[in-house]
């Protein structure tokens, strides 16, 4: 009985309860992340022996800067000056004093140790959360000297991985057709490059012209278009050996080759009395298929990161529009709609979204629209641009633009520019040469 | 039938006229001229403590009947002293009462610590009665009206005491926690990108604990992106420590949650 009373006393006691106050936060700043990249700390021994190796004086601070400048690039970063820095790269890299770096308004530091030992490059390097003042990654790199440059774009990805939520697309290369001469007689050659411009290699001798190259994604091949006694062809060429082949035996001009996301598999256009449509020919035991069949140009196929659809564009419908299909040519749709003239669309690594060139009033446009055809966006326009080319990770497009000649035809060029999917950060890819017709590799350490 | 007829119209004129003459006599009473109030004019609350109302209009009731009383007889000091009697507060309450005057009188103690009793102690003296208390303040000190303004702005204030952050509050502390954060840009927008996060935070807005609620998802395979999003959003609060947070009712937002949701920047 007592206990009776007792329980209901303490209902009956006047508890004050408060409900949990919720607030959404629904937006924030796109402004770039404010990281420091501390020079990596080296010792004498090693900084005096990459010197004779390299010919590079300190070598933890070349490697910083590539980091800094990739992450730069991606406009998402921004490096802060080393000159604020208030912590020696040695201590930093054992244990920050993070209210120091909070100081200089870092949310993330970078810290790295390079040490010559056998012969070889080691690489630590630990990434930091400021305000947290914890670590948020820490790995080692051993490597030939040589590959110095790879391990700064390979930091660089596992940096921007960790902070972005998707994977980086620094550890790359692009391949693009290097030009010379004027414009009525340029001398076209394949060229390659690391995705920042350096370590530019030139694949063919610019004997002949040669257009459109494509990397495999999954190896280090690449299909390109080449004139060969004025015949346009396909051609496959392993960059490692430098051997080269012809893809298929067709009887007439083949051309706009891509590989399939598996790497088995060449899409490509074969034209034979003014009607062309898209073939595929498997690598492995060279049976040549047909896709499309109609007395309409079909070409630019693109296939869709799972390999069960092919993007290409067709001006069956009167102009040149962008069409999707499946693998085997079943169920074609016109997903372009807009005003002008659609060309060479490309399916996104990250298969959501497909880029575009588009030609409307004079003027070209790079887009990007939704695999449906709906949400086109156009992100840059100019008098000439053409042939977008995707990221590793879909992030990234690179493209080339033409400028104008002047009246006495000189003034010409021919260069590479990269964008992100928001439009804002348009950048000149720097080359040896003038470029065109970009391809981007995927990333070279998986 | 003129005789029905005569009848009928005199009755009706004697209700009509019954009607017309005696309800103002019946609720007739002598012109009540209420006392001026003075009222300081506080940032705008968009939510109105629409649940005291009938209260408060009961309590305003009976304050009114003892109104007389209260003018005509009983000296200010009297009041004064009805005042804690009017407020029902239990024993254990009095108590941490007195243990703060304490504290006050006590230069050593820290002074969190008396920020702390001191938001307690609003909270517990906080009745819908202390209105009575203010009124008749009112009508008795017209002297001291700045005492009174701020205790009508602290009323004010308890009373969305139960009901959250004022729209005007909210937007506050949300428009600070905006410059603080900073969306990783490369998050997939089609995911389900809401990271909720419980704060425990001190009467100054600092943080004392943050806990992300769907923590288990932090780690598993294929949520890097919940990673990264949580982790950001954490930075945010780090960032904008000490929260805006309003100045009083301390008890209502020391623990808040806090739901990041980037689908409407990442959406395009």
């Amino acid at each position: 009985m007592l206990f009776r009373y007792l329980f209901i006393l303490i209902i009956l006691l006047p508890i004050k309860a408060f409900a949990l106050i919720e607030v959404d936060i629904t937006r924030g700043n796109l402004s770039p992340l404010p990281i420091a990249v501390s020079s990596l700390s080296i010792d004498e021994e090693s900084k005096e022996s990459f010197n004779k190796i390299l010919k590079n004086k300190d070598m933890g601070l070349e490697i910083s800067i590539i980091v800094e400048n990739n992450l730069k690039q991606t406009g998402l970063f921004n490096p802060l000056n080393k000159n604020a820095f208030l912590q020696n790269p040695d201590i930093a890299h054992l244990k920050p004093r993070f209210e120091d770096w909070a100081l200089i308004k870092a949310q993330a530091l970078v810290t790295g140790k390079v040490i010559f030992i056998d012969e070889k490059l080691r690489v630590e390097f630990r990434l930091w959360d400021v305000l947290a003042a914890r670590e948020m990654m820490a790995l080692t790199f051993t490597t030939v000297p040589s590959n110095w440059r790879r391990v700064g774009h390979i930091i660089t990805d596992k940096v921007y991985e960790r902070l972005t939520g998707e994977k980086g697309y620094f550890d790359t290369r692009i391949i693009y057709v290097a030009e010379e001469g004027k414009k009525i007689n340029r001398i076209k050659k394949l060229a390659i490059m690391d995705q920042d411009g350096f370590n530019t290699k030139y694949l063919t001798l610019g004997n002949e012209l040669v257009l459109t190259p494509r990397f495999n994604p999954t190896n280090q091949m690449v299909t390109y278009l080449s004139y060969f006694r004025n015949l346009p062809r396909v051609y496959l060429l392993d960059i490692e050996t430098g051997v080269q082949e012809v893809v298929g035996d067709f009887p007439g001009m083949t051309f706009a080759p891509r590989f399939s996301p598996d790497g088995k598999i060449i899409i490509m256009s074969f034209a034979m009395d003014g009607n062309s449509d898209i073939y595929t020919m498997d690598l492995e035991n060279r049976i040549v298929e047909r896709i499309t069949n109609h007395p309409s140009i079909d070409t630019s196929p693109s296939y869709s990161p799972n390999g069960k659809y092919i993007c290409f564009n067709s001006d069956r419908s009167g102009y040149q529009q962008i069409y999707v299909m499946k693998s085997n040519g079943s169920n074609v749709k016109r997903i372009s709609f807009g005003k002008g003239i659609y060309g060479t669309p490309v399916w996104s690594p990250r298969g959501d979204l497909i880029a575009f060139t588009k030609m409307h009033k004079g003027k070209f446009y790079i887009g990007v629209m939704r695999t449906d055809g709906s949400g086109e966006r156009l992100l840059t326009q100019n008098f000439y641009q053409e042939a977008p080319s995707w990221s590793p990770n879909g992030r990234v497009l690179i493209f080339y633009r033409e400028t104008k000649t002047d009246e006495k035809g000189e003034g010409f060029s021919a260069k590479l520019w990269s964008i992100d999917l928001t439009g804002y950060n348009e950048r000149l890819v720097e080359t040896e040469t003038d470029a065109s017709d970009p391809s981007w590799s995927s990333l070279l350490s998986n | 039938m003129i005789r029905n007829i005569a009848i009928s119209s005199t009755f009706h004129l004697f209700i009509v006229l019954i009607t017309a003459m005696s309800l103002p006599f019946l609720s007739k009473k002598p012109i009540d001229l209420p006392p001026i109030i003075s009222i300081e004019l506080i940032q705008i609350t968009d939510k109105t403590s629409i649940p005291f109302a009938p209260k408060a209009k009961k309590i305003i009731e009976k304050i009114k009947k003892k109104e007389k009383l209260v003018s005509e007889q009983a000296p200010p000091k009297i009041v004064k002293k009805e005042k804690p009697d009017a407020v029902p507060l239990p024993d254990e309450k009095i108590e941490k009462v007195k243990k703060l005057e304490e504290k006050k009188q006590n230069p050593e103690k820290i002074e969190n610590e008396v920020k702390q009793v001191s938001e307690f102690e609003k909270e517990e003296l906080f009745d819908p009665n202390s209105i009575a208390a203010l009124i008749d303040k009112s009508k008795e000190e017209t002297a001291e009206t700045n005492k009174k303004t701020n205790k009508i702005t602290q009323d004010q204030d308890r009373s969305i005491d139960m009901t959250g952050l004022s729209l005007s509050e909210e937007d506050a502390l949300k428009a600070q926690i905006f410059g603080c954060w900073s969306i990783p840009l490369g998050l997939p927008y089609n995911e389900s990108l809401l990271v909720r996060i419980k704060l425990k935070l001190k009467p100054d807005g600092s943080v004392i604990r943050s806990e992300i609620l769907d923590h288990a998802r932090m780690n598993k395979p294929g949520q890097g992106f919940y990673k990264v999003l949580a982790e950001s959003a954490l930075r945010a609060i780090k960032l904008c420590q000490p929260l805006r947070v309003p100045t009083t009712g301390y008890e209502r937002w020391k623990d808040l949650q806090l739901n990041f949701d980037a689908r409407e920047m990442l959406g395009g």
